[in-house]
């Protein structure tokens, strides 16, 4: 049962410009919340300060109401999850899982108790006795998240645990996280750059970029309703599409400089009589299965569109068709506004 | 592999005749290099077994042949007693038992001394860690002839001449050890170290349970550069003492020399073998462990 409150968070390194500046952040008692963000943008940094990995220039971290300032990482009641799983080589997979329990002076029946429950639950028992070298990628990601689990922590820090997996064992354990979340009923916290980990994962989502919280919302705000051009253009494959209003047909609000729409809505007939329309020239077609992928362009601006449908082949110079509630209007300082 | 696509192999082999000019070049060009190899790695055998056959064929000779003239490369009736005319003209035990005791505690002293200091040189921040660190690297570059006299006088002030104490202390410290140590610890990555502090494992848990353990390639390889160079130090020991009491086996051996008047090379030699027999042996147990020392950046 733990909330965390990041108040003020300065972070820099030596006297290097801060990596992280004014930050204020909450995080919900038993959300799954994601650290999403572009390489370089702090998230990581923000998780290891969490975890007291690293100390913040200034501010104050919160668990609860308790201030964690200068408490050890050790005694934060966190569990962390490395990007490399960072599993001690030199001992089993039961040396690794036990390895925190036992320096808590754990008794060894509740010890072996424990290692059972976590072990069974992750499907890894048949390890316990291998060395880590000898398990591969999807075997030690699973042994690294049963070492934290076993340790019954009250918030789970994991760095970008899904990055080194390949493409359908990384489905497969997102799909065990989820479910693994449902069931432990903590906060996690979940660093990562795929937009995909984060909206099919999360149930909070930050979007951070250059140290700074661009938008923090459900996956499902975050997807129709972007704060900002940042956001926009972060979610979803292919991204919204974002050009300068001054190619509009229709009237928009005042101050508005650039309209954004997402491929999906994108039409080839006109709907209504006010629908934005925009002409350009189809570049490619790319059938992916369910949904086919067409790249235009309009100008320097290229443009998206999504069909549900194999059917759809379109050629040569097209009109684009988007209705007026799907648009979404942004400013010169590529902010949201609203009609 | 299927019956198909063993089918398709045995085509392969059919097409082959057309590039067959490429591949007599290329199999002429492997020949070669192949060859050039071969007499590269025999000379290199040649310059380091040359001496050590010389050594054996020597401890097997009769004093006559030991002289001869063009001197013999083979022998057919080896003089085997030359081994135990070795061991029984000079106290063989005694000298071995020094050498053991001398040889153990170097080794003791060093892992006390080396383990801390490439852990605080890999792991903290400190002031002057870099001028430190220079002046242990320095003292790797100083032959032992440099430094023998002031450490002698400072023995001799301590009254400690002909002391086992002035064989050992000396080498109580290793700068090549401090810094292969160092290398080796500071490898191990930052996340497990952070695991094991999230782990709440303190500073000497995280040593014993998680560094040394990663290191030890490494340290056995310190162990056995130690163990030989100590065991097989002549200098050093010749220097600081005077009598049998405290020398060590390669200065007892130099006592061979004056057993019989006239030719005794051959009983040198013997005691030589000896000598050099427990090295060997300490070597082919811990071969394994050197090579891996040496490889161990490319395991993950």
């Amino acid at each position: 049962m733990s909330s965390i409150i990041l108040q003020n968070i300065d972070k820099a390194y030596g006297k290097n410009a801060p990596v992280i500046e004014n930050l204020n952040l909450e995080i919900k008692d038993k959300s799954f919340t994601v650290l999403l963000g572009p390489s370089g943008c702090g998230k990581s940094t923000i998780l290891r300060m969490i975890a007291g990995l690293e100390a913040q220039t200034s501010g104050t971290i919160l668990f609860d109401d308790e201030d964690m300032t200068n408490v050890p990482p050790e005694n934060r009641d966190i569990a962390f999850v490395f990007q490399n799983y960072a599993l001690y080589p030199t001992m089993t997979v039961r040396g690794n899982i036990e390895f925190g329990l036992k320096n808590r002076k754990i008794p060894k029946a509740e010890i072996a108790a424990r290692v059972e429950e976590v072990c069974s639950l992750l499907d890894i028992s048949e390890y316990l006795n291998r060395k880590p070298q000898n398990l591969s990628g999807g075997q030690r990601q699973r042994v690294a998240l049963a070492r934290a689990m076993v340790k019954k922590p009250d918030i789970f820090l994991m760095d970008e645990p899904l990055s080194n997996l390949d493409a359908k064992l990384r489905n497969q354990i997102r799909t065990d996280l989820i479910a693994l979340h449902k069931r432990l009923n903590t906060t996690f916290v979940y660093v990562t750059h795929d937009q995909v980990e984060a909206m099919s994962m999360a149930t909070d989502i930050v979007l951070l970029n250059k140290g700074k919280v661009m938008q923090m919302s459900s996956p499902a705000e975050m997807y129709k309703q972007p704060r900002n051009v940042f956001s926009a253009k972060f979610i979803g494959t292919p991204a919204m599409n974002v050009i300068s209003s001054g190619k509009s047909n229709i009237s928009v609000p005042q101050g508005c400089a650039y309209v954004g729409f997402r491929p999906e809505n994108v039409m080839l007939e006109k709907k209504n009589n006010d629908d934005f329309c925009i002409s350009c020239d189809v570049a490619s077609t790319e059938m992916l299965g369910a949904e086919t992928v067409i790249k235009a362009l309009s100008g320097d601006e290229i443009i998206f569109m999504r069909a549900f449908t194999s059917a759809c082949r379109p050629e040569g110079r097209q009109n684009f068709y988007v209705e007026r509630a799907n648009l979404c209007y942004f400013n010169e300082q590529e902010e949201r506004i609203y009609e | 592999m299927s019956t198909k696509d063993l089918t398709a192999v045995r085509r392969g082999v059919g097409i082959r005749p057309k590039t067959s000019a490429r591949s007599a070049i290329n199999i002429t060009k492997k020949v070669v290099t192949g060859f050039l190899y071969a007499i590269g790695i025999i000379f290199l055998l040649l310059v380091f077994l040359v001496p050590v056959y010389w050594m054996v064929l020597t401890a097997v000779e009769s004093a006559n042949q030991v002289v001869q003239n063009p001197p013999l490369f083979w022998v057919s009736a080896p003089q085997w007693d030359n081994f135990v005319k070795a061991f029984e003209s000079i106290d063989f035990w005694h000298y071995t038992k020094n050498s053991l005791i001398v040889t153990f505690s170097v080794m003791i002293l060093q892992f006390i001394t080396v383990i801390p200091a490439a852990y605080a040189f890999a792991r903290y921040r400190f002031k002057g860690k870099k001028i430190l660190f220079s002046i242990t690297l320095l003292t790797m570059m100083l032959p032992a002839q440099l430094t023998f006299l002031p450490v002698y006088l400072m023995f001799a002030r301590l009254k400690l001449i002909n002391n086992i104490m002035t064989l050992i202390l000396p080498f109580g410290a290793s700068g090549f050890g401090i810094f292969m140590l160092r290398q080796s610890f500071m490898q191990i990555p930052e996340e497990i170290l952070e695991a094991a502090r999230l782990d709440k494992a303190s500073e000497f848990t995280i040593i014993r349970r998680i560094m040394l353990p990663m290191a030890l390639p490494t340290i056995a390889m310190l162990a056995l550069f130690t163990f030989i160079t100590t065991w097989n130090d002549y200098y050093w020991p010749l220097v600081m003492t005077t009598t049998d009491e405290v020398q060590t086996l390669p200065v007892g051996i130099t006592g061979l020399q004056n057993i019989e008047v006239g030719i005794t090379q051959h009983y040198v030699m013997a005691g030589n073998i000896l000598m050099i027999l427990p090295v060997v042996i300490v070597f082919l147990i811990a071969q394994k462990q050197i090579i891996k020392a040496f490889t161990y950046t490319g395991e993950k």
